[in-house]
């Protein structure tokens, strides 16, 4: 039999899945906290352990391949001219190759800019601005700019082409390491993201792994080969279009709901399902990845219960107990928690409902009605997910969780402006293997698919 | 393609008609300018935008559905303001409605900053033949 392992360093727990590539199955999952901060091969050992008591054989695997988002993740600052523009076409190639985007500056930086960049420290720097043969100074002076700086983050300079090599010959000659790749807007319509998301994951394989203390895995263990949730955005990919030369689900989005933060992804066109509507903003890609930083289920648990308490949320999963506060700050305190009573769970499928309904709000696309002489006309911001085929729950809330059918709903209602799936068939990943997946694709894409087709619960 | 500049075409306000704007465009390209098409219902702020991560050299505002005035006021300040006081601006289509003495409706719109106002048929000729001279690249 051969057994590829997949891991996942979080900044939580170290997880594993076991998958026999022979007859196509799932072997079995397991999970250990994580020991980033001291040891990480501790951790790692003792999911494998878990794995083993389980009867799965854990020595000589035939494929050992890893993802992480310990120590924070890949966090990366984005810098580009017009916010609207380059600057979001920088945040969104780094949101894509799997990074937290801990800010976006517009313009050229100011001094107050420079000092809070040199004080986020970030891993990586995005450095855009202009497209093709447009403005050339902005990049320039902000180049300059981060010269000047103690920064040693590579920089990832994806601008103006007229003037890219010359921003990366400064750079370089201060010591920075930073690197050229293709403009991230050549044009004004055409976001061109790719090759720099290519450029950020060989940085990460290649610098940022060791920075994280994951070099022991790397030599003892495994290939650290992407940050986690990029490992989910190629599993999204892998479910939408299918392994080469097979089909797939079609349209896909996946809702990942952590401790810190929720995901959204979908591979989706995104094309208006309203004939007529006018699509304006910048193209958005097929494969986008959203993160929002205040919707987690333990970090931010306070606001997200109030949110969920506007919305009226509290009663429909029966919560409203003079406890409440004391068991959200639990949750805060203890951000490792599982639940255990009926009650953990209400709370907890509440504060997803929240997390998932919000954070898809603020992915899908709006349209706007706007009355001409000629009559109403539709103008659509973003991507039209309406007739999106499937929307699929992962995270600990939807594995271990007892709601989650109530909990991915809420991907599917809200505001009529906005442009969310309309009756989309609801899977839940109940064994979290959503990221073991998208590593497994790189090598294995037929078997990822099938055992991941094969694993999904409709709901 | 950007020896003769970059050159942002769209059409203003809550307006739809497109299809003299992208003839403009059509000819613009074929005289050697790289041209930036916005569509229709352009703000100021996507006009402006989209000129300041272009480079561009001149901003061609088309606006055929007679509320050409009240959308264009202010545009030449904003683009002051965003860094662009040097942008050519161009504004052309069906200005106004009804009939009005061309000369007056010419006036008010280079009152508001506009370097150029077309009144209705003009041809994408002229417009070229004027954004050669002002942009200096013939006499």
């Amino acid at each position: 039999m051969q057994v590829a392992l997949l891991l996942d360093f979080g900044s939580t727990y170290t997880k594993v899945v076991a998958v026999d590539l022979d007859a196509v199955r799932l072997l079995g999952t397991a999970q250990a906290p994580s020991t980033v901060a001291s040891d990480v091969t501790v951790g790692l050992r003792a999911a494998l352990a878990g794995l083993a008591a389980r009867g799965v054989p854990t020595r000589d695997p035939a494929l050992l391949l890893g993802s992480s988002s310990a120590a924070g993740g890949l966090r990366m600052v984005a810098l580009g001219m017009v916010p609207a523009l380059t600057v979001e076409a920088a945040r969104c190639a780094a949101l894509g190759a799997g990074a937290k985007v801990i800010k976006g500056y517009g313009y050229k930086l100011s001094l107050a800019e420079v000092a809070e960049l040199e004080a986020l420290a970030p891993d990586v720097i995005l450095l855009a601005g202009g497209t093709d043969g447009g403005d050339s100074d902005t990049i320039l002076t902000n180049a300059r700019a981060l010269a000047a700086t103690a920064l040693s983050a590579p920089v990832v300079v994806a601008g103006n082409k007229s003037v890219s090599a010359a921003v990366v010959g400064l750079l370089q000659e201060a010591g920075k390491d930073a690197r050229l790749t293709e403009n991230v807007l050549p044009e004004l319509n055409r976001l061109n993201v790719e090759r720099a998301q290519r450029l950020i994951r060989e940085i990460f394989i290649e610098r940022i792994v060791e920075a994280k203390g994951l070099d022991r895995v790397r030599r003892q263990v495994a290939d650290i080969i992407m940050p986690t949730p990029m490992a989910v955005l190629r599993a999204t990919e892998l479910l939408a279009d299918g392994p080469p030369g097979a089909g797939g689900l079609g349209e896909v989005m996946v809702v990942d709901i952590g401790g810190a933060t929720t995901d959204v992804h979908t591979v989706a066109s995104g094309a208006p399902t309203v004939a007529g509507a006018v699509l304006k903003g910048l193209p958005e890609p097929r494969t986008k990845r959203t993160v929002e930083g205040d919707l987690g289920l333990r970090v931010n648990a306070v606001s997200v219960l109030e949110t969920a308490e506007s919305a009226g949320l509290l009663d429909r999963f029966r919560l409203g107990s003079d406890r409440l506060p004391a068991m959200v700050e639990r949750l805060v305190r203890e951000t490792a928690m599982v639940p255990e009573t009926d009650q953990d769970h209400a709370l907890d499928a509440a504060l997803a409902a929240v997390a998932c309904g919000v954070a898809t709000d603020r992915h899908a696309g709006r349209v706007e009605e706007v009355w001409t002489v000629h009559g109403k006309v539709f103008v659509q911001y973003g991507k039209d997910l309406r007739a999106l085929p499937a929307v699929v729950g992962t995270g600990g809330i939807f594995a271990y969780g007892r709601h989650g059918r109530e909990v991915l709903a809420a991907a599917t209602r809200g505001d009529p402006l906005r442009l969310k799936p309309a009756q989309p068939r609801l899977y839940i990943d109940r064994r979290y293997i959503m990221y073991a997946a998208g590593l497994l694709a790189e090598r294995h894409p037929a078997v990822a698919y099938q055992v991941l087709a094969d694993n999904l619960v409709e709901v | 393609m950007l020896e003769s500049g970059t050159i942002i075409t769209g059409v203003i306000g809550a307006d739809v008609h497109i299809i003299g704007n992208s003839i403009l465009a059509y000819a613009l390209r074929q005289a050697g300018f790289n041209v930036v098409t916005l569509g229709i219902f352009c703000s100021h702020e996507d006009f402006i935008q989209a000129a300041q991560e272009t480079a561009a050299r001149a901003i061609l505002v088309s606006s055929l559905y007679g509320h050409g005035e009240i959308d264009c006021r202010g545009f030449r300040d904003k683009c002051r303001e965003a860094g662009l006081g040097g942008v050519l601006l161009y504004v052309g289509g069906n200005l106004v409605v009804g009939k009005h003495d061309w000369a007056m409706v010419e006036r008010t719109f280079l009152d508001m900053g506009f370097d150029r106002a077309y009144p209705p048929e003009t041809m994408p000729d002229q417009v070229i033949r004027d954004l050669q001279h002002d942009l200096g690249l013939r006499s």
